[in-house]
């Protein structure tokens, strides 16, 4: 078997390692802000599917790209920003309400065991 | 020209189609305006729109009837594959009128507690603009029928939910909603892979198209099982695994819940009865037009047992959690869950036709009023003690008892009393399962039963002598909790419990567009019984013992209550806490798309 | 429609993939969250470089604005807010051996889904070139994004004027009616101030002709916004001006009016096209000239309110940053 992989291939498979490697980033990250930099690579890795996609498609119908699957990147691209850029908001507020000694994670409460200690009402000031 | 003959073409006739889109420009419109109107006039333009959308579902649900076949409009004039085409059906002219009733109700009993006087700016025009957004999502995913379409859709949808659950502001909303914004992006990613790969695969995103391919391909596998067909049939149903699974979480099906308890009993009542009632639905309706719409054929596959058995799964630990919950709000928040479950029956007893499909169209509808009308009580109890912790509530029926009974009455329709939804529910479930599939009636069974156990731990709760002045035990001095606000849970209460006894020939709007369905006939039979006596005392018996036998058990007090849970409830506490842990859930997402890919192999 | 033979990976490709890998497991691997965040921005700059090798323009340049730059930004800003977080204990070996397993899993399921793609791949190529005479387009990227699926730009324009308010609304009660300060860092270094002077004269240009050009070239009103959003931001950071407070009448005129314009054309199409979303004949090339017109100003307005953060009281300046 001889080793020939288009480009297409070679982008489709890299963006499939990128989804691999956010997934275990996003599950076992080290911190709130570093799950979210996972996120970030899990979509890149979708969107490099897509973008092999639409070589693909491309190249079949006689143009570099197809240009659907690229229109639907680039609105994926504007969502996934927003997004990041609303959990940053959260982090960041997250940290101000910290008291400023303890300078753990705001969010080490995502991976404490048990989490249940949650008083969304502050213990009844309403 | 009178009225009617204006609306004819619209309501009966070759204009139908164009209901369609305004469901999904009004709230979008109104979400636009809104910033520039600022706080006060979005509450106005808030309610004023939501009324008007109602009348407009209202008039799809009437066009669709009339026209008895799915209505469909290409956006723009452009036809799939290359435009995005909308689509009426019936589950989804039901979803649209759901959608706006409740979300009405909701808006109408939030109207005085939602001003800027009382919560400030800030909170004003966020509350009633996400409300707006929590709509227009939820509308496009209904009338959608593009893959990618129904991601922006779903987009909208997360956008707009994840900020109800942090309008207070405080750490612990935060951090809730946080969580809740990761975990449902990391199943918007999914999602969208799986709807990039259909589009590699099959060259269009639309459900019909590639629905109508796959079933050529699954017709053609006993011809030439060896060709390149096969292949492209098994990878189309990786990608419904992969954007079932980015579901599966957004829609907080157990075991990957992890978000959904902190949020949904975090948030203020109202836009906690909005979170539980519509916006997990939305994402369980896209389930149900992949599952049954998009794949031909799901009794070929074992993904239907699969779903099904996660389904139990979240019935049984959902209630036994509701049931050892100190706080009100996060009673109602684990019902949410076990709830949930009861839709995911579906999947594995679809195959056998109509009643399947009906059950878990029934039970959006029941659970949705049952459960606004839950959290707005929850957020009644808040609001005149400070506080919703049970063990400090004793005797909290007198001071509200008009709560109490509204809240009995939506309790009842959860538990499954005829002639509430979710008897016909259990009942349609039941026949689906047949004779020999008796496991499944079984989980209805304890499911039912541990919901009337958390209900009358509740009524126990409500009846004891009231404490010792102490604080939190006493309704604070001057709190608003008029009878007025009773009116929206009532009515939302009231339509759950009597679900069952409207006339048959309504259901039959579920049918449209879908074959062998015959929802009317099958609700008529089931409620052709359910008030005889046999029947009403055999459902109704079991439920009464078991409510009578919490309620002596809670003479003791809550400590009795405590010691009765047991070593063993605790341990089941602390694994259900395990599996809230954020690894464990993302492992657990993992291996629940890996168990999808292996059911839908052959 | 001939088809063309796939070309072979080129020696340029593998090494590319390879190193988009490599830079990814570092990503995940290294320790501190602020050098973890430069790499992500030069991961996006690679990955832009992907985009061109896969032909496919019009996304490089929405990669290389919005991945590389904004992003950048987004994440820098947060990386020194936050500071260095005390690290949590490293989880389990079984566990990370459980998730990794797991994952390897998830990629070896859709690297087989990716080598069965069918060919001759379906695609929708030449359904675009048949119709995109009608929007009078030279682009067919735009004509996707404004004519045929124009329900998903508007939804998604919607979603970013939605997000910002949602943004907004993090913010304390207090701070309601201030201006967001989220990019106040301590005093901007001088080298800051001078790009900050020096770049965004030329933004505007670039952004102007990414706007202008998008039309038949590459480009359009998401490239061009977000290269204007990126130059208002490093002004902010050099503080050379300030974001405008949320109660600005105007900021939510330029925030609404790109979805409100398209929306109201749209409907307009109703009558005028016979199709909501659809453009009457002859008048196409002029409204879908003032939708991504207005729609320019939007994205820009909400992708630089997205980076300036919630409105915040003043002193809001960097918790004290002892580890860094």
């Amino acid at each position: 078997m001889t080793l020939s992989v288009t480009e297409a291939q070679l982008y489709g498979l890299c963006g499939a390692g990128l989804i691999g490697i956010g997934l275990y980033g996003a599950i076992l990250g080290p911190s709130a802000l570093r799950r979210l930099l996972a996120f970030n690579l899990i979509s890149s890795g979708v969107f490099i599917v897509f973008g092999a996609i639409a070589r693909r498609g491309g190249l079949a119908g006689g143009a570099a790209s197809d240009p659907v699957p690229q229109a639907l990147v680039i609105t994926g691209l504007v969502v996934a920003f927003a997004a990041t850029a609303l959990a940053v908001a959260l982090l960041i507020r997250l940290a101000a309400l910290q008291p400023k000694t303890a300078r753990s994670s705001p969010l080490a409460e995502l991976a404490k065991r048990r989490y249940d200690a949650f008083d969304p009402w502050g213990g009844g000031k309403a | 020209m009178s009225l009617p003959e204006v609306l004819a073409p619209w309501l009966d006739g070759p204009r139908a189609a164009e209901l369609l889109f305004p469901l999904l420009a009004l709230p979008v419109l109104a979400l636009l305006l809104a910033p520039l109107l600022g706080a006060r006039g979005a509450r106005l333009l808030t309610l004023a729109t939501l009324l008007l959308g109602l009348g407009l579902a209202l008039a799809a649900a009437a066009a669709l009837t009339a026209a008895d076949a799915p209505l469909v409009y290409a956006l723009g004039g452009w036809a799939a594959p290359l435009g995005v085409v909308l689509q009426l059906d019936g589950p989804a002219a039901l979803m649209l009128l759901l959608t706006a009733f409740v979300l009405s109700a909701v808006g109408l009993h939030a109207a005085r507690d939602f001003g800027v006087a009382a919560v400030g700016r800030r909170a004003t025009l966020a509350f009633w603009m996400l409300l707006l957004g929590v709509w227009a999502g939820l509308n496009g995913l209904f009338l959608g029928r593009d893959l990618f379409n129904l991601y922006v859709a779903i987009e909208v949808l997360t956008f707009s939910a994840v900020p109800l659950v942090c309008l207070k502001g405080g750490a612990g909303q935060l951090t809730a909603a946080f969580r809740y914004l990761l975990f449902a992006l990391l199943g918007s990613a999914l999602y969208l892979l799986g709807a990039g790969l259909m589009l590699g695969l099959h060259g269009t995103l639309d459900i019909g198209q590639i629905a109508e391919r796959l079933g050529g391909l699954m017709m053609a596998e006993g011809v030439d099982p060896a060709a390149a067909d096969e292949s492209v049939r098994m990878a189309s149903l990786v990608a419904v695994a992969l954007m079932s699974t980015g579901l599966l979480a957004k829609t907080a099906l157990m075991p990957l819940h992890l978000w959904l308890p902190p949020a949904h009993g975090g948030a203020p009542a109202p836009a906690s009865a909005v979170l539980s009632a519509l916006v997990v639905k939305g994402s369980f309706f896209l389930l149900f037009r992949l599952w049954l719409d998009l794949v031909p054929d799901l009794r070929a596959l074992d993904v239907g047992l699969l779903l099904g058995v996660l389904g139990a799964f979240a019935i049984l630990l959902g209630n036994a959690m509701a049931l050892m919950q100190e706080r009100l709000k996060l009673l109602v928040a684990y019902s949410t869950l076990a709830q949930l479950g009861y839709l995911f029956l579906l999947f594995p007893l679809a195959g056998a036709g109509g009643p399947a499909v009906t059950a878990a169209l029934v039970q959006v509808v029941s659970h949705a009023l049952a459960k606004a009308a839950l959290f707005l009580l929850a957020g009644r109890v808040l609001a005149a003690f400070g506080h919703d912790r049970l063990p400090r509530l004793d005797g909290f029926g007198r001071a509200l008892p008009g709560t109490l009974l509204v809240l009995l009455l939506a309790g009842l329709a959860l538990v499954g009393l005829p002639p509430s939804g979710g008897y016909l529910v259990k009942t349609l479930y039941g026949q689906a399962a047949g004779a020999d599939a008796w496991w499944w009636r079984l989980v209805l069974d304890l499911g039912g039963l541990l919901s009337a156990a958390y209900l009358a731990r509740i009524l126990a709760v409500a009846l004891r002598p009231p404490a010792p002045a102490a604080p939190g035990t006493t309704p604070k001095a001057g709190s608003r909790v008029g009878t007025l606000g009773l009116l929206v849970p009532g009515l939302l209460a009231l339509g759950a419990l009597l679900l069952g006894l409207l006339p048959p020939s309504l259901f039959a709007l579920l049918d449209i567009g879908r074959a062998d369905m015959g929802s009317a006939t099958a609700v008529a039979e089931v409620m052709r019984t359910a008030l005889t006596p046999a029947v009403f005392w055999s459902s109704t018996g079991p439920v009464l013992v078991v409510a009578l036998a919490v309620m002596l058990f809670h003479i003791g007090g809550d400590s009795a209550w405590q010691r009765g849970i047991g070593a063993a409830g605790r341990e089941l506490a602390g694994i259900e806490g395990d599996l809230r842990e954020w690894r464990v859930a993302g492992a657990l997402l993992l291996m629940i798309f890996l168990a999808q890919v292996l059911a839908v192999l052959p | 429609m001939p088809d063309l033979p796939l070309p072979d990976a080129r020696f340029a490709d593998i090494p590319l993939g390879l190193a988009l890998l490599v830079l990814a497991l570092w990503l995940i691997a290294t320790r501190r969250d602020r050098s973890a965040v430069i790499g992500f921005t030069a991961y996006g700059l690679l990955v832009a470089v992907v985009w061109v090798r896969l032909g496919a323009i019009d996304v490089a340049l929405t990669e290389a604005a919005l991945g590389g730059g904004l992003m950048g930004l987004l994440l820098l800003t947060a990386a020194a807010r936050l500071g260095e977080p005390r690290g949590q204990p490293a989880p389990p070996m079984f566990m990370r051996l459980l998730v990794g397993l797991l994952c390897v899993g998830v990629t070896g399921v859709l690297a087989v889904v990716v080598l069965s793609l069918p060919t001759p791949a379906p695609n929708l190529v030449a359904a675009v070139a048949e119709h995109q005479h009608t929007t009078e387009l030279g682009n067919p990227v735009a004509a996707v994004l404004v004519a045929f699926r124009a329900v998903d730009t508007l939804l998604e324009s919607v979603v970013l004027a939605l997000a910002v308010i949602v943004l907004w609304s993090f913010a304390p009660d207090a701070a309601w009616g201030e201006r967001p300060r989220t990019l106040e860092l301590g005093t901007p270094g001088p080298a800051l101030v001078l790009l900050a002077r020096l770049l965004p004269p030329l933004g505007l240009v670039v952004g102007v002709h990414l706007f202008w050009a998008g039309a038949d070239d590459p480009g359009g009103p998401f490239q061009a916004g977000a290269v204007l959003a990126a130059m208002a931001t490093l002004m902010w950071l050099a503080r050379l001006g300030a974001p405008p407070p949320v109660q600005s009448r105007l900021t939510r005129v330029g925030l609404v009016v790109g979805p409100l314009v398209f929306l109201l054309i749209g409907l307009a199409g109703v009558v005028a096209a016979d199709a909501f979303l659809g453009y009457p004949e002859g008048l196409t090339k002029p409204l879908i000239l003032i939708i991504e017109a207005v729609k320019t100003l939007s994205v820009a307005v909400a992708l630089a309110l997205l980076v300036a953060g919630p409105p915040a009281l003043p002193g809001n300046h960097l918790p004290s940053r002892a580890a860094s």
